[in-house]
């Protein structure tokens, strides 16, 4: 740009590293709880430095768990909380990719109806319909189970969108091209188009597993066994209310869990998490 | 809309579509239909009659001077959160658009809290805060601050709004950034040139081409504010202190869920959707500009 020197320049570096620092720092402070002993941390004269309970306590997280509230291992909560999100990742990207390629691809009564129909849901979040969602799901015997846990947060419209906006951009040869090599409906969708969309779909699959790792309020509802609770729900659950029975150190190994795939996901994959961040939002 | 050339079969494109349409039927329109029917129905408190009441169950909502303290606050804290993170994460973006060393590192280092849990978020403020063993509430007394979250009310707002706010900037940062470096260079050094300094630059040339980003952000921002914060409140606060973080989709929550009120909870719900929708709406005319702009 224009004239950035001297000092400007290193005004800007030291802007960037407050807001770096002020990001971070809740962050670091639940890393350095979680190598703390509890009672160091409940005098409330805890240490700004690692201490050095850091394997008995993850361990001990891991293993066993918060011992006063929920009972159960964390590492079983970190599982059920994998399974969501791969699942609502996998299963979105899977019934979307398939609606988009028909209602771009083929020509079929009610084709713009239920383009709409899906288009509609975008604007609609889960929590605005909760109950009815919940008893429904009841009915169809869905609570403390992974199909209760995904399915009903399949239900949207975004990938939809953004798959149908990145087949309008294929150009029309290929279609052509395949027909000509004798290549049915379903041919051309796996040899041409899946292989085009990869990016796509890598991108949307950053997004949603972040999406489905972080739900709160529906796994909140729908699970009530405590082997099938979420890392994200488990945690609440281990602050109680008289603070004595709360067990910090092994709530903020809890927390640094509970953040670390997702936010691997985002640093290991920054250039897909960035795209998808900006595409789903188009 | 449409390709040119198409495939042709009278099956296939509806086995296509089952799967989405199967789940959005069934978890998305039945629900929300639900919803609207019971907005008009009376359950008496052990669920076993109901009876059909029109609109009253919206008359006594808009008569409860509870519901109107619940917008107010709902609105207090949009703006409280979008205000605070957006202009945050701008003077941030604007820092890190200029040609540093090390600019990619910086924007790694900034966008990763994305991937918090909102409740996760909330739990690492608590601890933060916590009146009697949080490190930063030990500085607050020592300016001579009464900190106490569990009892005062405007102290517990401050904390949701802190930790929301706090959770937010990375996205706001990542897209003023984009926006920022969507701004031809050609312009700033016009305005250079024509002898304008850094800030008369920002406040004139920058920041009006900004003003699709922000507006764009504004509304994720209230929308954000009004449902992703639940999980900030359960797991902070559980809407108390005497309700003073209690907000509209909580509100919802709670009494449906505690009160077994469930036609009051589905015509907030209903109401809720109404909301959403005209934000929805501001948004896409915002894209429309976009796409003409």
């Amino acid at each position: 740009m224009v004239e950035a020197q001297g000092f400007r320049r290193f005004v800007a570096h030291f802007i960037l590293w407050i807001g770096i620092a002020i990001v971070a720092f809740p962050v670091y402070l639940a890393f350095v709880a979680s190598t703390q002993d509890a009672a160091s941390i409940a005098n409330g004269q805890m240490s700004l430095l690692p201490g050095s309970h850091l394997i008995e306590n993850y361990t001990k997280t891991i293993f066993v768990g918060s011992s006063g509230s929920t009972r159960e291992p964390v590492g079983v909560m970190l599982f059920n909380s994998l399974v969501m999100a791969l699942a609502i990742a996998i299963g979105k990207i899977a019934i979307s990719i398939l609606s988009a390629y028909s209602i771009v691809y083929f020509r079929f009564p009610f084709r713009m109806a239920i383009f709409w129909m899906i288009f509609i849901t975008l604007m609609l979040p889960v929590e605005v319909r909760i109950y009815p969602t919940y008893k429904i799901a009841a009915d169809f015997g869905m609570l403390d189970s992974y199909a209760g846990l995904t399915l009903p947060l399949i239900a949207s419209a975004t990938a939809t969108l953004l798959f149908r906006q990145f087949f309008m951009t294929v150009p029309d040869e290929l279609l052509e091209a395949s027909r000509l090599d004798g290549a049915g409906p379903l041919r051309f969708f796996w040899d041409t188009l899946l292989p085009l969309s990869r990016t796509n779909m890598a991108a949307l699959f950053v997004i949603l597993f972040i999406y489905g790792w972080n739900q709160y309020l529906w796994p909140l509802l729908i699970t009530t066994r405590d082997d099938m609770q979420t890392v994200v729900i488990g945690i609440r659950k281990m602050i109680t209310t008289t603070d004595a029975l709360t067990e910090w150190p092994i709530v903020m190994c809890t927390a640094v869990l509970a953040m670390l795939p997702p936010v691997a996901v985002v640093i290991l994959m920054q250039r897909l998490f960035v795209r998808g961040l900006v595409e789903t939002e188009k | 809309m449409q390709k040119q050339s198409t495939f042709r079969s009278p099956v296939l494109p509806f086995l296509l579509l089952t799967p989405q349409v199967a789940v959005v039927l069934l978890f998305f329109y039945w629900p929300a239909a639900q919803a609207v029917w019971q907005s008009f129905l009376l359950q008496d408190a052990f669920g076993l009659s109901t009876t059909f009441i029109w609109f009253e169950n919206y008359a006594e909502l808009l008569t409860q001077p509870e519901y109107y303290e619940a917008v107010l606050r709902t609105f207090i804290f949009s703006a409280a959160i979008a205000g605070s993170s957006l202009s945050f994460a701008l003077l941030l973006a604007v820092m890190a658009d200029k040609p540093l060393r090390g600019s990619g590192l910086y924007r790694t280092l900034l966008i990763w809290p994305y991937a918090v849990a909102p409740a996760v978020a909330g739990v690492l403020w608590i601890f933060m805060l916590h009146p009697s063993l949080g490190v930063l509430a030990r500085g607050l007394r020592g300016m001579g601050i009464d900190w106490n979250p569990q009892l005062n009310g405007d102290h517990a707002v401050t904390l949701i709004v802190l930790a929301a706010a706090w959770k937010q900037i990375s996205y706001n940062f990542l897209f003023f950034l984009a926006g920022l470096q969507a701004i031809p260079k050609s312009v700033l050094e016009a305005a250079a040139i024509d002898g304008a300094k850094p800030m008369r630059r920002f406040w004139t040339v920058t920041f009006p081409l900004l003003t699709p980003t922000i507006f764009f952000l504004i509304v994720v921002n209230i929308v954000y504010a009004f449902f992703d914060t639940f999980g900030i409140i359960d797991a902070m606060t559980g809407g108390g202190p005497a309700k003073a973080t209690e907000t509209l989709v909580y509100k919802v929550y709670l009494d449906g869920l505690l009160g077994g009120n469930l036609g009051s909870s589905a015509a907030q719900s209903v109401m809720l959707m109404v909301i959403v929708v005209a934000l929805t709406a501001i948004q896409f005319r915002y894209v429309e500009r976009k796409v003409t702009y």
